[in-house]
């Protein structure tokens, strides 16, 4: 007998209001909007890490303008290619450093993510509202997947520009012709190769890095970087001294540098101004490695979540 | 309708018995306070309720079964776990909000008009808050969730005496419409002596005691004896019997037939209300009282029986 939506009988009104204002369920859209907001408010290193990086950094090319001029008045003398290159390499380094700084912040993120909420006892207050598991893990998962590499496309676009305008500012003030620089530099194609970089690979190519961290941030009861690392360094060495190979380590190896074809995704925006560059991202997108990878993650985010059912306050 | 309804309710951790086969049932619009020892199963059975763990036997909370239907379930249950678990990290604005976006019986108007009678203000963040502010936030909250059962553990430890009673007053005059269910474990049995409809005493993992506070007065006694008639008094067999200045105070089942399936542990007899009123003053056992006769018989008769039959508590 399902008596869930019985009337008592003897104070009727209170609960017909209540079922008329209120909808019974929540859409799916918007319990995960509200998941990943909450992910936002409590972990604002995903947007100020990123952001001080940038900031750092625009310090440091601020300062390097000095030496605009001279370079641009040395770069005319070389080939395209080379002027090319020479132009493009501190937009180049940008976009590596906040690379390079919101992987950081997701290992970190995803560390953190089941296992915080455990440490401080507020998963009680989480599990006492009618939010899934499966959305939680899934919003968690969302944020280094694809959160992370939009924010750090955003910030570094922003960053090439203040850099661009930066530039042409200095040069306009020493008297040094700024058409190289726009003529040059390959601005569109840049961004939307490193679009392509940081969704297809930061996120879909690394996300069974992500699952596997998330599953051990659920798991673990004390130093999930330590019970994140060691399996990955035993099951190395296991392999090694029983068959003398190395084929998980070089596993890992080619997943963490871009895929086994050597290069199923571009790695620096270098790679941006070769012709056929914009083929790059199907021939990631039909690639095995990259469903094979989809397909272990999906397999560490299940794992997660059945296991985040049966998990308390440490 | 029962609200919630449990059959050999039973839960383990390895070789730790947790639950041992609690038969309960809880009826829609009840107050019920369970009461226990440290460790006697009370969070272990609220766990299960609420879906947090899983367990043997036969339970329906609201007619769904909590660990397979803990989504739907968690839209009409509220509860606050027995310690404060509110992320500090959040600001009080925030935890609003997103109560809001993702509760669809939260009233956010009726949370906002509850804090406004609090200092607290909207950008503060939880761990800026005292222990007694933390829990105002929750219970504002809680009070905005038009829930049909609310599950309190231990919800005020930690509370000085004024933000103690402010809490029960609230959720007694604010909150519970007589539709609604609520249940509650604390160790601060006197507070919420005046709340409660239902009483239920748990003591290693099984339900020692249980009656509605109008059975609770019409059945049991207290009678204040001086000694020149404690003996007297102690030949109608008392359940409990403590001293204090000027006399003894004795505990008396005035129906021990009835419910057979709870044992009090002392044999006593038949004794009447006008035969205690003769020995000296009677009135009504406190919670605490009951507690400590009940409780305080079954540790004293266990130990005996583990002396004499080598384990094993009765039944």
């Amino acid at each position: 007998m399902n008596t869930i939506n019985t009337q008592p009988t003897a104070i009727p009104e209170p609960k017909l209001d209540s079922q008329v204002n209120a909808p019974a369920v929540i859409p799916p859209a918007q319990l995960m909007y509200w998941s990943v907001r909450r992910e936002l408010w409590e972990n604002r290193s995903l947007y100020i890490a990123p952001l001080a990086a940038a900031a750092l950094f625009l310090v440091g090319f601020l300062i390097s303008t000095v030496r605009l001029p001279e370079k641009m008045r040395a770069a005319s003398a070389l080939s395209p290619m080379q002027q090319l290159q020479l132009i493009a390499e501190p937009y180049n380094f940008a976009a590596l450093l906040l690379m390079g700084t919101t992987l950081f912040v997701a290992i970190f993120y995803c560390l953190d993510a089941l296992y915080g909420e455990r440490r401080d006892r507020s998963i009680l207050f989480w599990k006492s509202l009618p939010v899934s598991d499966l959305t939680v893990v899934l919003s968690k998962a969302s944020v280094p997947l694809l959160l992370l590499p939009l924010v750090t496309f955003v910030i570094t676009i922003a960053t090439q520009w203040i850099m661009l305008m930066l530039s042409t500012v200095v040069l306009l003030g020493s008297g040094v012709s700024v058409a190289p620089l726009w003529r040059q530099l390959p601005f569109f194609q840049m961004s939307l190769m490193l679009l392509f970089h940081l969704v297809l690979g930061h996120g879909l190519y690394y996300a069974p890095f992500y699952g596997w961290l998330l599953l051990v941030s659920g798991w673990a009861r004390r130093a999930p970087f330590l019970w994140a690392a060691l399996p990955l360094f035993a099951i190395g060495i296991v392999e090694k001294i029983a068959f003398n190979t190395t084929h998980f380590a070089t596993m890992l190896g080619s997943r963490f540098t871009g895929g086994v074809e050597g290069g199923d995704f571009p790695l620096t925006v270098s790679e941006s101004m070769h012709p056929l560059s914009h083929l790059i991202p199907l021939r990631f997108l039909i690639s095995p490695g990259l469903w094979i990878g989809m397909a272990v993650f999906a397999l560490f985010l299940a794992a997660a979540v059945r296991i985040r059912r049966y998990q308390a306050p440490i | 309708m029962a609200c919630i309804e449990a059959r050999g309710l039973r839960k383990t951790f390895g070789k730790t018995i947790a639950l041992d086969g609690v038969d309960l049932r809880v009826e829609e619009g009840r107050i019920l306070g369970l009461i226990g020892p440290n460790g006697a199963g009370k969070t272990t059975a609220f766990n299960a309720m609420l879906g947090l763990t899983p367990y043997q036997g036969k339970l329906r909370v609201l007619g769904r079964d909590p660990w397979t239907e803990r989504d739907q379930l968690m839209r009409d249950v509220c509860f606050i776990a027995d310690v404060a678990v509110l992320p500090r990290w959040m600001r009080v604005s925030q935890t609003l909000d997103y109560v809001a976006g993702v509760h669809p019986r939260f009233d956010r108007a009726k949370a906002e008009s509850f804090l406004a009678k609090t200092t607290i203000g909207r950008d503060r963040r939880i761990r800026e808050l005292s222990k007694g502010m933390v829990t105002q936030v929750h219970l504002a909250i809680i009070m905005a969730i038009d829930a049909k059962l609310l599950v309190l553990d231990e919800p005020t430890l930690g509370l000085d005496i004024l933000y103690r009673k402010q809490f029960y007053d609230s959720l007694l005059s604010d909150y519970f419409d007589r539709s609604r269910t609520i249940v509650v474990a604390t160790h601060q049995v006197e507070e919420i002596e005046h709340v409660l409809t239902d009483l239920m005493f748990l003591n290693r993992g099984r339900i020692v005691f249980q009656s509605s506070m109008e059975e609770l007065e019409a059945r049991y006694l207290e009678v204040m004896v001086r000694p020149e008639h404690a003996a007297a008094a102690r030949a109608l067999k008392p359940m409990h019997e403590h001293q204090v200045i000027g006399g003894s105070v004795l505990l008396f089942d005035l129906m021990p037939d009835l419910m057979p399936d709870v044992k009090h542990d002392v044999k006593h007899g038949h004794v009447d209300r006008q035969q205690l009123a003769a020995l000296g003053d009677v009135h009504t056992p406190s919670i605490a009282d009951l507690f400590v006769a009940v409780i305080g018989n079954q540790a004293g008769q266990s130990q005996g029986q583990e002396q004499g039959k080598g384990k094993g508590v009765a039944q």
